[in-house]
Formats: structure tokens, C-alpha cells, sequence
């Protein structure tokens, strides 16, 4: 250790094992098995046709935007409960102003995403200043948010649904943003090239890839890049690996907590701009069990519980999970209520997996 | 004679009815290694805060380079060149070497939005700053978890230096270490010292300290009982002075006693 001669405690690591202690490395080895589960158990159910694929995708999509900034907050060591409550808030946001107030939906879309944003940096306060745990503090937010959604619906619409967003939204500059397809072009292509099956009428079977696949991956790669890349990530990491140790340090922890709250206010917004311009609705009750499942895939990702280690690629993998077996028990015919039990059990598996090559990523270099 | 990197003059701290520090003076030279002795409860504790900041005295006057200075705070301190390391280290163990070596101070490129953690930078300057102190690491983003005791303590000393210390505080740096390990961190504090880096090391351990220090200064019961330079004192005597020589010859005898003692009379 204090020459320049090989030590002789190093041994030489192979890239297997270097393989092995990446956080993702759970992620990665449950969706392969869940594929192969499913192509053997699904293959002829059309799981696996490109319509069956972007339908999966969809929902891994719309969890995986939620999981992205939920993994960056959990590494810093925190829980945001209220990611569920917030997307029905946001809709309700959305829609009255809309709806009701008769402003345009951009502006709309606008004033939800300050709105919430605003909330989140308010959670954030709140667990930063009175140094209670967030899952504390973002519990009583799940159901602050939830009651004030109802409330407020009820109150200026006398229902707790708020219909009528498509014909307001079908002109609007912001519209394509959160619904619709892209690459239609590039997916005609493809089907031309008999990659895609057609339909009998000749007409692709899918028209292009929904726009909030494409959210779900820009997420994931500006996340891992703020994670891995910048001095924010690096605080992040600080923040929920040894809080104490940054503070000293100059690392505005507070701060770094305080941006990561709101920024999954901002996505729980983000999803439900999308999911109320796709349905052409919002309701009160939108979203309801999203914080869990967002934990969940954060957690099959192979972010620790306790914060300090994880990754946004392997919240992805968490997320394509999650998609591939509630559309898998769906196209094989199994009873959805199956659904959850196997979600859960999936989490409990993971996170022994995820302990175990964490503590072979401390031990093997 | 040159001045002083850091001095205390005549410095008493009280909390409430408690006299944790009386009129201490104290020092440290460029290039010297000045070590603060104590029996736990001596007020080694006290003096490192008020020495970095986090206390201010009740009494007397603090000078940086010969001139009298106020520290509002432990920035504040650091900021003028005088580093602490405490036992803590402020490691993150799940983080990599080169992480925990920028953390907060983290080197940038681009411009923004685009502005990165500059990695490559940090990997190979925590590499390199490691290296010429005498620590080969195996790879620059292994954990700081994987690091052994004395690794970690050289880590938290090499970025104190690398980030412009002219005064190390060392705050017991060899007490939960092993022999080995405390060979290497002992080894980097005669580097420090040779790079002209004025180290205040705090121990109870005599052995450690009178291999590497200059002068020694005894604390007990919140006062100073003397400074003694390495060329005028043996460690037996400082060893005496330490514990209180005769408490200390009075407990060998007793041991000796003890262990001449016929079983089961």
C-alpha cells in the first residue's frame, strides 16, 4: 500500500464481479426473468406484438416518470408519500382552471406545475426544518392533498370528476407535449419493412410510440446524468450517505432535499398532465397508490432503503417490471388480482438480492 | 524565531458554572508538530473547537499569523487556512474515494445547464494527491467503505492539505487504529510537517505522539500544566506528567500487588 509494488491483497477482479456489484444488477436480472416467464407462459397471447409491447411500455412509462426523481430523493435519503395525492391534485389543477375558469389549457398546465412545485418545496421545508422523518411528514401530505382535492373539486364542481379537456385541448400549443404519439413516421417504416405487423386493413398495427415513453426515458437519462455526473448528484449521494459528514463539508444539504421534493412534485405534475390530456379527464382519486409503486420499482432498482447508493437506470428496469407483469397477467388471463401479490413478493426478493450485492460492491475491491 | 500559524493566549472557556478551559496558551510553528496531551475530561475536546472555531473563548485572544482574529464559525476558520479532521472524518463510506475528495468542493467544466462534475479530474487528482502522500490506492472510485481505518484518516488528511491547510488540527487520528495503520497515518503527519504545514495533533496516546512531535502540551483539568519541547523531556516523563506520576506509580504497584497475590487468598 505504500510502494509501488503490487499489493498483494488485491485480487484481480473479473468483470463478472465487477458486473456484480452494480446496483442495477437486480433490476436487470428480473426483467430478464419476468421476460422469459412470460414469453414462455404469454408468448402466443400477443404480450410480445408490437401492440402488446407499447402497451406494457405505456405503464412501465408512466410509473418510470414518477421513479426517476422518486430514485434521486430516496438516494438523499428521503420518502415522498404524497407523489400519489399530488397527481390527482395536479389533474384537479389542470381541469378547473380549464374547465371551469375557462383559461387555456397551456396556461393551465403552467399553473399546475408552479402549483405543485410550490408543494413539494413546501414538503420539503417541512421535513428539512423540523427534522422529522419524511415519511412522516409526506404521510400527512398523502392525505392533506387528497382531502384538499376532494374538497376543492367538490366545492367549485359539486362532482369529483372533471371531464371535457379534449375538445379544450385539441387545438392547444401544448398538447402534443403530453399526449399523442411520436416516430409515427419511423414506426409506418418499420412496418413497411415487416417489422411491425399490419392490420388487416393494411394500416400498421401501431400508429407511432406515446409520448410518455419518451418522457420516461429523458427522465431516466437526466437523472442518472445529474446523479452520476454533476456536483448535484454528488450532494445527493452526500445527503443520504452520511448527512452529517456533507453538512461539514459545505454541502448545502437543506437545499439539495429541498430541490429533490420538488422536483417529484414536478413529476407527479408531469404525469398527470399527461394522463389528463390522454383521457380527456381528471378525478379526484387519480393516482391513488402511485407513491408505493413508485417506491417499489425505486427499490427492485437496487436504491438502498436507507439512502446513499442507487441508480435511475435501475428504477427503470423497476418500472419495465412493473409494466411487463400487470400486462403479462392481463394478456395471460390470470385473475389481476394476482397482480399485486406477485409486486410485492417481486420487492421483497429484490431487496435481499440488492443487500446482498451491495455488501459484495463494499467488500470485493 | 518565525510567528506563530495559529496562537492562543491565555484562553478560558466556561459553560455555565464549568471551567472547561483556563488560561491556556498554545501554538503551533510552520513545519512543527505540536501535540495536545490529555487524560480524557482534560478539555483537549474544548480547545480543538475553540482552536477551529465552533467556540469562541470566554477570555483571551486568538492570533492567525500574528494577528488577533474573532471566528464567527468553523467556515470561517477554514477559510483562513486551518483545517480540522475529526474523528468522524466526514467520510461517506458508500461513496467513492475521489467523491468524498471533491465532495463540496466539487471541480466543475462546461457551462450551464450543461455544467458537469468534472470525474476524470477529481479520479485522477485524488489519484495523484494520494500517491505522493505515500497511499497507493487500488482504483479511485472503489468505496471509501472498502478503505481500512488508517486509509480513511490519510484520505481525510491528504484533502485537508490538497484544499490549502496551512494548519492541521488532528483530533486523535491514531486512538481506533491498529499498529500498522498507525504507522501510515503517523508517517503522513512527518510528510505534512516536511511540507512546512504547522499540525496540532491531539492524542492520549504518548507512544504515538513522541515519535512524530516537536513540543508537547500537556492539558489537565482544563489547564495547561506545561509545553515542553521533544529534546528536554523523556517519554517517561511525559508519560508521568500525563497521568499524574505518583496516581501512576501508585496503580503500578497496586497491578504489581495484584499479580503476586496467591490465588484464592
Amino acid at each position: 500500500m505504500t510502494s509501488n509494488k503490487q499489493d498483494e491483497r488485491i485480487r484481480q477482479v473479473s468483470f463478472l464481479g465487477r458486473l456484480l456489484s452494480r446496483p442495477e444488477l437486480g433490476a436487470v436480472a428480473g426483467t430478464i426473468l419476468v421476460f422469459v416467464f412470460f414469453a414462455i407462459v404469454a408468448g402466443g397471447s400477443g404480450l410480445f406484438s408490437a401492440k402488446g409491447i407499447i402497451n406494457f411500455l405505456e405503464v412501465s412509462a408512466q410509473l418510470g416518470i414518477l421513479a426517476a426523481p422518486v430514485t434521486l430523493l430516496m438516494i438523499a435519503g428521503e420518502f415522498d408519500l404524497s407523489v400519489g395525492s399530488m397527481i390527482g391534485f395536479a389533474g384537479i389543477a389542470i381541469a378547473i382552471p380549464a374547465v371551469f375558469w375557462g383559461w387555456p389549457i397551456w396556461a393551465s398546465i403552467i399553473f399546475a406545475f408552479v402549483l405543485c412545485g410550490s408543494i413539494g418545496a413546501l414538503n420539503g421545508l417541512a421535513v428539512v426544518k423540523t427534522g422529522l422523518p419524511s415519511f412522516i411528514v409526506t404521510l400527512g401530505s398523502l392525505f392533506m392533498l387528497r382531502g384538499l382535492t376532494l374538497g376543492i373539486t367538490r366545492g367549485v364542481t359539486g362532482r369529483t370528476q372533471v371531464s371535457g379537456i379534449h375538445q379544450l385541448a385539441a387545438n392547444d400549443p401544448l398538447n402534443s407535449l403530453f399526449s399523442g404519439q411520436v416516430f409515427s413516421g419511423f414506426i409506418s417504416f418499420l412496418s413497411d419493412l415487416g417489422l411491425v405487423a399490419k392490420r388487416s386493413d393494411g394500416l400498421p398495427s401501431i400508429t407511432g410510440i406515446p409520448v410518455s415513453i419518451t418522457w420516461w426515458i429523458i427522465l431516466t437519462l437526466v437523472c442518472t446524468w445529474l446523479l452520476t455526473r454533476t456536483r448535484f448528484g454528488n450532494w445527493t449521494f452526500a445527503a443520504g450517505g452520511e448527512a452529517n459528514a456533507a453538512r461539514n463539508l459545505g454541502v448545502p444539504v437543506a437545499r439539495t432535499k429541498i430541490t429533490l421534493f420538488v422536483m417529484t412534485a414536478l413529476a407527479a405534475t408531469l404525469f398527470a398532465a399527461i394522463q389528463v390530456l390522454v383521457t380527456g379527464s381528471a378525478d379526484t382519486l387519480r393516482g391513488t397508490q402511485k407513491e408505493f409503486e413508485a417506491i417499489i420499482a425505486v427499490v427492485i432498482g437496487g436504491t438502498l432503503l436507507t439512502g446513499g447508493y442507487g441508480s435511475a437506470i435501475g428504477a427503470m428496469f423497476g418500472a419495465l417490471i412493473f409494466g411487463v407483469v400487470q400486462m403479462g397477467i392481463f394478456y395471460t388471463g390470470i385473475d389481476t388480482d394476482w397482480f399485486k401479490l406477485f409486486m410485492g413478493a417481486m420487492m421483497v426478493i429484490a431487496v435481499l438480492f440488492n443487500s446482498y450485492v451491495r455488501n459484495r460492491a463494499m467488500r470485493s475491491r | 524565531m518565525s510567528t506563530p500559524l495559529i496562537e492562543l493566549k491565555s484562553v478560558s472557556k466556561y459553560f455555565g458554572s464549568v471551567i472547561a478551559l483556563k488560561d491556556v496558551t498554545f501554538d503551533v510553528l510552520p513545519g512543527e508538530v505540536h501535540c495536545l496531551l490529555g487524560d480524557n475530561g482534560a478539555g483537549k475536546s474544548t480547545l480543538i473547537k475553540t482552536l477551529s472555531g465552533v467556540h469562541t473563548p470566554d477570555a483571551g485572544e486568538i492570533f492567525v499569523g500574528g494577528k488577533s482574529m474573532r471566528f464567527g464559525s468553523p467556515r470561517e476558520t477554514l477559510n483562513n487556512g486551518i483545517a480540522t479532521v475529526y474523528q468522524d472524518l466526514a467520510l461517506v463510506p458508500l461513496m467513492s474515494v475521489a467523491r468524498n475528495f471533491f465532495l463540496g468542493r466539487e471541480p466543475q467544466r462546461g457551462v450551464w445547464p450543461l455544467q458537469q462534475f468534472d470525474i476524470d479530474y477529481a479520479n485522477a487528482t485524488a489519484y495523484r494527491e494520494l500517491r505522493d502522500m505515500g497511499i497507493e490506492l487500488r482504483d479511485p472510485e472503489q468505496p471509501v467503505g472498502t478503505l481500512s481505518g488508517g486509509e480513511r484518516q490519510c484520505l481525510a488528511i491528504a484533502r485537508a492539505i490538497h484544499f490549502g491547510a496551512k494548519v492541521l488540527i488532528l483530533d486523535e487520528p491514531t486512538s481506533a487504529l491498529g499498529v500498522h495503520q498507525a504507522s501510515i497515518v503517523l508517517k503522513l503527519i512527518v510528510q505534512s510537517k516536511a511540507r512546512g504545514i504547522g499540525v496540532i495533533f491531539i492524542s492520549h496516546n504518548v507512544h504515538h505522539a513522541y515519535v512524530v512531535g516537536d513540543r508537547f502540551t500537556i492539558l489537565k483539568r482544563g489547564r495547561s500544566v506545561g509545553t515542553h519541547s521533544v529534546n528536554e523531556i523523556s517519554r517517561d516523563q511525559l508519560l508521568n506528567l500525563m497521568a499524574g506520576g505518583k496516581e501512576l506509580v501508585d496503580l503500578e504497584a497496586e497491578i504489581e500487588r495484584l499479580k503476586h497475590a496467591k490465588p484464592g487468598v
